[in-house]
């Protein structure tokens, strides 16, 4: 016979069972060790070929620079390259499963990326004439009438640019409608201790001072003690609904009635509004005020993925206090209507240059539209749904923090299960991560021991959920059973192990400076 | 020493008081990345916030449990936090305060009084 006796040795060898192997090059694999983008690039060249100057004098008298300017020059493959290599390090929800609970979190359908990406909107300029902007200005109307009927509140201001930025446009309207009534002498205001921290911080900044109302123990707003903080120089009580334990505030009709009946207003905190969309009107039940974060509800991508948008739906009260601008029906169709022009518009300003992000409100629309009234229904009932199976199956060994009743949109589990082990619930988050998930919201809210909120959202399916909770039933079991070595020194196979979190507070290194670099000589 | 219920400690001596958090919020709150300590020659009211610790955890007031003037501030703390873990009733004073109502230290609990009441937390 012949034989062929060249070729390559096709047994795994030792390679493929060695562990704790480093590479020479600190790479894993063709995942490189990414340097920062100023020591990849000398300071001494460019990758991009500029003109000479039409005449070498300066004019700008005593302003020239003397000294290096220190940008590093890469060519575009290099600069591309280092991004590209940082993105691989990076985690994103097209990639696995994001129970953070916030930002983007649930899937940024491509079908939003189309219509935002039509030349009709994705070029526009905001400084164009209106006359040919029409098309841009009918989807902002559009978008306002879905928000404005989804919620049951009579007006919206689209411009603010995310929840936290929502919360200060609820605030200031809620001041400008005090102020206008000669009641400006309320200067306090009401917020749960379960609330999302921007809320006492929007509230402190705007003026007023902030008194923390009581929660009850099964996770919600204590009516008795609201009832007695509330007085004359109440503004607001800020409530967020579902709240941040996962919870619907049940008594909501009743807290909106006391608190109008000490003449103050209700915000409502409407990060949650994924998990009531399509099922609840929040002007049915009371609210003043309320943010919408269109990257969450509708699916809108954000952190890291694109900027947020907050658009803020009023009560009766409250709309002639909105920002500019707003849009009206004009004799030539839409107007973006800039500033106040009679006594009825009460504005307190404006949140922001122009109109607010156009891109997210086409991916809302976008969204909304695809979706339809029912599938918005829906998509709010297999968040909850997605939730309460997370709750069931991780309560085999997790302990629940409000194990009566179901959750919202999101489960949250206290850290009682992990006592005696030695494993905190960062530890076991970080563990998470080699396990190839990111971890979920951690020692929030504050009002639960050790705290774990998973947020698993409606777009995931059936099987990513198993594959999620099968992953934490068996840390979990690793946990009791003593493998604490594989929680405490977590993550082991990320880009980077523990960070020490203390050190980087304590002593923060917030500049970059060249150590071995070369600086050009100065001129 | 005297102690209060939002975990502030009290050392008199003479008119004089030191005041720090103990070692049970020292524990509670983790690594201390940074203290803001008042200003000396500011007046205080007792249960009046005049200091802030922040740990990797989060950032809490702390309540003066005396009325007094600020007569020294720990400056030590600017560049080393981490004395708030180490010697939380000692090295890690935050501010001492003149008295103007001693009669005040003697409504604070005594150290059995306050481990009592850490029991029931």
């Amino acid at each position: 016979m012949t034989m062929n006796n060249v070729g390559r040795p096709t047994a795994p060898g030792a390679a493929a069972t060695a562990s704790g192997h480093t590479s020479l090059t600190g790479a894993r694999g063709l995942l490189q060790d990414e340097p920062l983008i100023f020591e990849l690039g000398g300071w001494d060249k460019t990758g991009v070929d500029f003109d000479p100057p039409d005449h070498d004098a300066y004019d700008l008298g005593d302003l020239v620079r003397t000294a290096p300017i220190g940008i590093p020059g890469l060519s575009e493959p290099e600069t591309l390259r280092h991004y590209v290599r940082l993105s691989q390090k990076n985690h994103a929800i097209d990639l696995a499963l994001y129970p953070l609970g916030s930002c983007t979190m649930k899937h940024n359908p491509r079908l939003n990326e189309k219509m935002a990406r039509l030349p009709g909107f994705a070029d526009l300029h905001p400084l164009q004439p209106q006359s040919t902007a029409q098309g841009a200005l009918e989807l902002m109307d559009r978008l306002a009438h879905w928000l404005k009927t989804l919620t049951g509140m009579p007006a919206v201001a689209l411009t603010p640019k995310a929840g936290a930025h929502g919360e200060l446009c609820g605030l200031l309207c809620i001041k400008a409608a005090h102020e206008a009534a000669g009641n400006g002498d309320r200067r306090r205001v009401l917020v749960p201790t379960s609330a999302h921290g921007t809320n006492p911080a929007t509230a402190a900044f705007v003026g007023y001072s902030v008194e923390e109302i009581a929660q009850t123990a099964d996770g919600r707003v204590d009516l008795a003690d609201l009832e007695a903080k509330l007085g004359p120089d109440v503004a607001a009580i800020m409530v967020t609904n579902p709240n941040t334990c996962g919870l619907f505030e049940r008594e909501i009709i009743e807290i909106a009635r006391i608190t109008h009946a000490h003449g103050a207003y209700f915000y409502c905190d409407g990060a949650n509004f994924n998990a009531i969309v399509g099922r609840v009107r929040p002007g049915d039940l009371g609210v003043d005020a309320m943010h919408i974060n269109l990257h969450k509800t509708f699916s809108t991508p954000h952190g890291g993925g694109g900027p947020g948008a907050g658009p803020v739906v009023l009560s009766e009260a409250l709309a002639p206090f909105a920002p500019a601008p707003w849009l009206v029906h004009g004799p030539d169709g839409l107007e973006l209507v800039e500033e106040a022009r009679d006594q009825a518009a009460q504005t307190f300003g404006r949140m922001c240059a122009f109109q607010g992000q156009m891109g997210m409100f086409v991916r809302a629309y976008a969204y909304m539209r695809s979706h339809g009234s029912d599938g918005l229904r829906q998509v709010a009932e297999d968040a909850v749904l997605n939730a309460n199976y997370i709750k069931a199956v991780l309560s085999a060994e997790m302990t629940p923090a409000f194990p009566d009743g179901p959750c919202m949109h999101e489960a949250l589990f206290d850290d009682h299960w992990l006592e005696g082990t030695g494993v905190t619930t960062l530890d076991f988050a970080k563990a998470m991560i080699d396990e190839g998930f990111h971890p979920m919201t951690m020692y929030f809210p504050l009002v639960v021991h050790g705290a774990m909120l998973i947020e698993p959202t409606e777009t995931e399916s059936k099987r990513e959920l198993d594959r999620f909770c099968d992953a934490l039933l068996a840390l979990a079991r690793a946990a009791k059973a003593g493998d604490v070595e594989r929680f405490t020194g977590a993550p082991y196979l990320a880009p980077l192990s523990r960070l020490d979190e203390t050190m980087a507070a304590r002593k923060p290194k917030l500049t970059w400076r060249p150590e071995h670099a070369t600086p050009l000589a100065a001129e | 020493m005297r102690f209060t219920k939002d975990h502030e400690w009290v050392e008199v001596d003479g008119d004089v008081a030191t005041v720090g958090i103990t070692a049970y919020a020292a524990e509670q709150l983790g690594d201390v990345v940074f203290v803001e300590t008042p200003d000396v020659g500011k007046t205080v009211k007792a249960g009046d916030g005049f200091a802030v610790v922040e740990s990797v955890k989060a950032a809490s007031d702390v309540y003066a449990p005396i009325s007094g003037e600020v007569v020294e501030a720990n400056a030590a703390l600017g560049d080393a936090p981490e004395t708030v873990n180490a010697a939380p009733e000692a090295s890690g004073w935050f501010a001492k305060v003149k008295l103007s109502n001693p009669a005040e230290v003697d409504a604070l609990m005594d150290r059995h009084a306050y481990e009592a009441y850490l029991q029931t937390l």
